[in-house]
């Protein structure tokens, strides 16, 4: 009964819905056991009130409060056949242990299926092999299959089977259901990133070209350095020179802007003298050939020196190796005024400074440049000394000068003039002076020896008598021994270096002293002199009268044969004016009479010729030197005879002047 | 040193003379007597100039060189003297 009543009384239907355990459904008196057929609960449904209450005989009694008594019934999953109290041995504790989780799954119904999907493995073989189109899985031989019962705790699907493709092959198939991905993934270790930047090497631009002068360039600095070391190996090295040189480098840049510096001020000065440069290089006065002989002179340059304002020039010199540099003396012929002079080159691309300037503590009297070299200069001064001055060096003092001890002349130097080197290759020059003496002078190592050549005398034989004042000399260009001496009395000489004793010919040239003398520099007999007495006389030195007289109604301070022509030669006097002769053209006047200087108290005093350019220096005794052009006429040649070649040279210049001679020579000697 | 300063003067104050540079190797100017635009102009154009005529010159006979150049225009002369480590450059007006 109590079981009848169980049911009666309340009804749980027990399901087994998956997941779910133990839900309580309660149902509370309804009528409707399935057993007893239909029956109306009390006080329940109303559409059952239209039926009447059958109770069965059997039914309990109950009371009012055991009818309302709610008994619950529980759904639960659990299957009522699962054993409950399996044990199990576990090997690890060694005894039996109960599972708690036992299986309750109920199987109540189990069908093997035969469904391939399509696109695994199996199902595309059987494709391939029946060849059908369908993609039902119609193939019922399972034979290949293998069931796999998945195992698995907890959850297992009831009825369905995978099929797991074992098989080698492929593709790997996976499991679509329960497959996992045995991945594992390491701890990525933190990423860090380190840089470290180094300061750049400092950058410079190099550029430069292959040219050929650059490897030209190379190759001469190499052999220098081969050449160099070749001469370290040979002599001590030197460790001062690197010092030095490193001294150079550091010091003021500027003392090598002096060469590019001198470059800049003549080409300055050439702008500004631009037409006296064109002048100096083109221009031939047209107007000559109007004038039958006559010449002019044409001023180029003015040259003067600011320090050298009131001294006059003295001695003139061009020099031979560099036909644009000549060489100025000052001092003074004053015998009140003496003071300071000073020694001057000028170069005729520069007229307005000196290339080099040496003052002197004594007026300088006369100067000559070495021939052969053009840096040594041999000076005369007023107080009697002899100076050498090398150009090449930087010191203002000259290298050698003379002293009282080493036989310096008592009075005023007239002329010095250089000679061959000796047989010891010593340079060597003479010199005149007022106390009579003709010395000569030779450069040795460091000192100056002097000889005494000649003693001038007033009556012929030396050492008789008082002495005589030699006042200029020269010596003959081609003779080497041969020279002549003029003296303060108005007389010349002509003496030899051999015979120190004896003149070999003495001429009463002059009324006044002899103020220049030189031999021709052609015709080997001719010379001329010059005097303050006005007169200027050529003499051939087997005659012991004068060839030629000329007055120039002044004081004459100097006269200088041209190096064209043996026929040709200037002359300047205190009135300031060049006369110039060719006697060639006019034996008896001046082709050429022209006052060069503005004032006219200037007293022109030194005049010289330039060995190439026709071109004339004239000093005065203003400190000024005047740069002149001889116009063709006064530089004219013998006029060409048709079909004949002129001959050209010195033996043209010898037989022009012989011709001269013998037409005086015939007279005289018609008159003898 | 005293002698080069005496000719630079004597340069600067010749007749007709506007300006003078010197300028050193790498063309940078160390003395002049203009204006410093119109310096660093000269000195940058004449020293790439020089440097194109003396390369010619020598190109054309490497023991040769350069002495200097004159370039003259209508209102002035532009005088460059190149050396092997200095420049220098007048500028002349030459009818003055």
């Amino acid at each position: 009964d109590s079981v009848k009543d169980s049911r009666r009384r309340s009804r749980a239907t027990e399901s087994s819905w998956p997941g779910r355990q133990g839900n309580q459904y309660t149902i509370r008196g309804v009528g409707g056991d399935e057993d007893d057929g239909t029956e109306i609960g009390e006080g329940g449904d109303e559409w059952m009130h239209g039926k009447t209450l059958i109770k069965p005989p059997d039914q309990l009694d109950l009371t009012e409060a055991e009818l309302k008594e709610e008994f619950t019934r529980i759904l639960t999953a659990n299957n009522p056949h699962a054993p409950q109290n399996i044990v199990r041995y576990s090997f690890k504790e060694r005894s039996y242990k109960p599972i708690s989780s036992v299986d309750q799954l109920a199987v109540h119904f189990f069908l093997e299926g035969n469904l391939l999907h399509r696109d695994s493995d199996e199902a595309r073989r059987q494709k391939a092999k029946q060849g059908l189109p369908d993609e039902k899985a119609t193939v019922v031989t399972e034979t290949e299959d293998e069931k796999l019962e998945t195992p698995a705790a907890g959850g297992e699907e009831a009825g369905d089977v995978e099929e797991g493709g074992g098989e080698d092959g492929e593709q790997k198939l996976t499991n679509q259901f329960n497959f996992s991905e045995r991945a594992s993934q390491t701890l990525n270790n933190p990423l860090r990133e380190r840089g470290c930047q180094t300061e750049p090497p400092p950058r410079a631009s190099f550029s430069a070209t292959a040219n050929q002068w650059e490897i030209y360039d190379v190759y001469l600095e190499e052999m220098q350095k081969q050449e160099k070391n070749k001469e370290k190996a040979k002599a001590v090295p030197k460790k001062e020179d690197d010092k030095g040189k490193k001294k150079l480098t550091l010091s003021d840049d500027l003392t090598k802007v002096a060469k590019v510096a001198k470059i800049i001020e003549r080409m300055v000065n050439q702008n500004t003298f631009d037409d006296i440069a064109q002048d100096f290089r083109y221009f031939e006065d047209a107007s000559d050939e109007f004038r039958e002989q006559e010449g002019t002179l044409l001023p180029l340059w003015k040259f003067q020196y600011d320090q050298a304002k009131r001294l006059s020039v003295t001695a003139l010199c061009w020099n031979q190796s560099y036909k644009d540099l000549f060489a100025v003396g000052l001092g003074s012929y004053d015998f009140t005024k003496q003071g300071r002079g000073m020694l001057v080159f000028y170069s005729l691309k520069n007229s307005t400074y000196p290339e080099y300037n040496y003052p002197t503590t004594s007026g300088i009297l006369c100067l000559d440049i070495h021939p052969d070299r053009p840096y040594l200069v041999a000076v005369g001064f007023y107080d009697g000394c002899v100076a050498v001055y090398n150009l090449k060096e930087e010191r203002p003092e000259p290298v050698y000068k003379s002293s009282s001890k080493s036989g310096k002349h008592t009075d005023p130097v007239w002329q010095v003039r250089w000679q061959k080197d000796d047989m010891d290759n010593h340079q060597n020059f003479f010199s005149v002076s007022s106390d009579g003496r003709v010395v000569s002078w030779t450069l040795v190592k460091s000192e100056l020896v002097f000889t005494d050549i000649i003693k001038l005398s007033l009556v012929g034989a030396v050492s008789e008598g008082p002495e005589a004042c030699g006042t200029s000399f020269d010596f003959h260009k081609q003779i080497n021994y041969l020279f002549l001496v003029g003296t303060e009395e108005g007389k010349i000489h002509k003496c030899s270096k051999a015979y120190s004793s004896q003149f070999l010919e003495t001429y009463d040239a002059h009324n006044m002293a002899v103020d220049a003398v030189k031999w021709n520099q052609f015709h080997p007999k001719v010379f001329i002199s010059c005097s303050s007495d006005w007169t200027v006389k050529i003499w051939d030195h087997t005659i012991r009268t004068p060839v030629f007289i000329f007055d120039l109604n002044a004081a004459v301070g100097d006269v200088a044969w041209s190096p064209y022509s043996s026929t040709v030669f200037a002359a300047v006097t205190a009135d300031g004016k060049v006369h110039v002769f060719d006697l060639g053209i006019n034996k008896y006047e001046a082709i050429c009479q022209q006052p060069v200087v503005a004032k006219k108290k200037t007293k022109l005093t030194h005049i010289e010729f330039n060995p190439v350019y026709p071109i004339i220096i004239v000093g005065d005794d203003r400190g000024y030197v005047t740069s002149l052009k001889l116009s063709p006429n006064l530089r004219s040649k013998p006029k060409e005879k048709k079909g004949q070649e002129l001959p050209r040279g010195p033996e043209v210049e010898i037989a022009k002047m012989e011709k001269l001679l013998s037409l005086l020579r015939e007279p005289e000697n018609s008159k003898a | 040193m005293a002698e080069v300063e005496e000719t630079l003067k004597r340069i600067q104050t010749h007749k007709g003379v506007i300006g003078t540079i010197v300028v050193n190797a790498e063309g940078i100017p160390i003395r002049t007597t203009l204006d410093n635009s119109t310096t660093v102009q000269y000195a940058g154009l004449l020293h790439q100039l020089t440097m194109k005529a003396r390369s010619t010159v020598r190109d054309i006979d490497p023991q040769n060189d350069l002495t200097f150049l004159r370039i003259r225009s209508k209102k002035h002369e532009i005088m460059v003297a190149p050396d092997k480590e200095y420049m220098l450059i007048v500028i002349q007006n030459p009818s003055e």
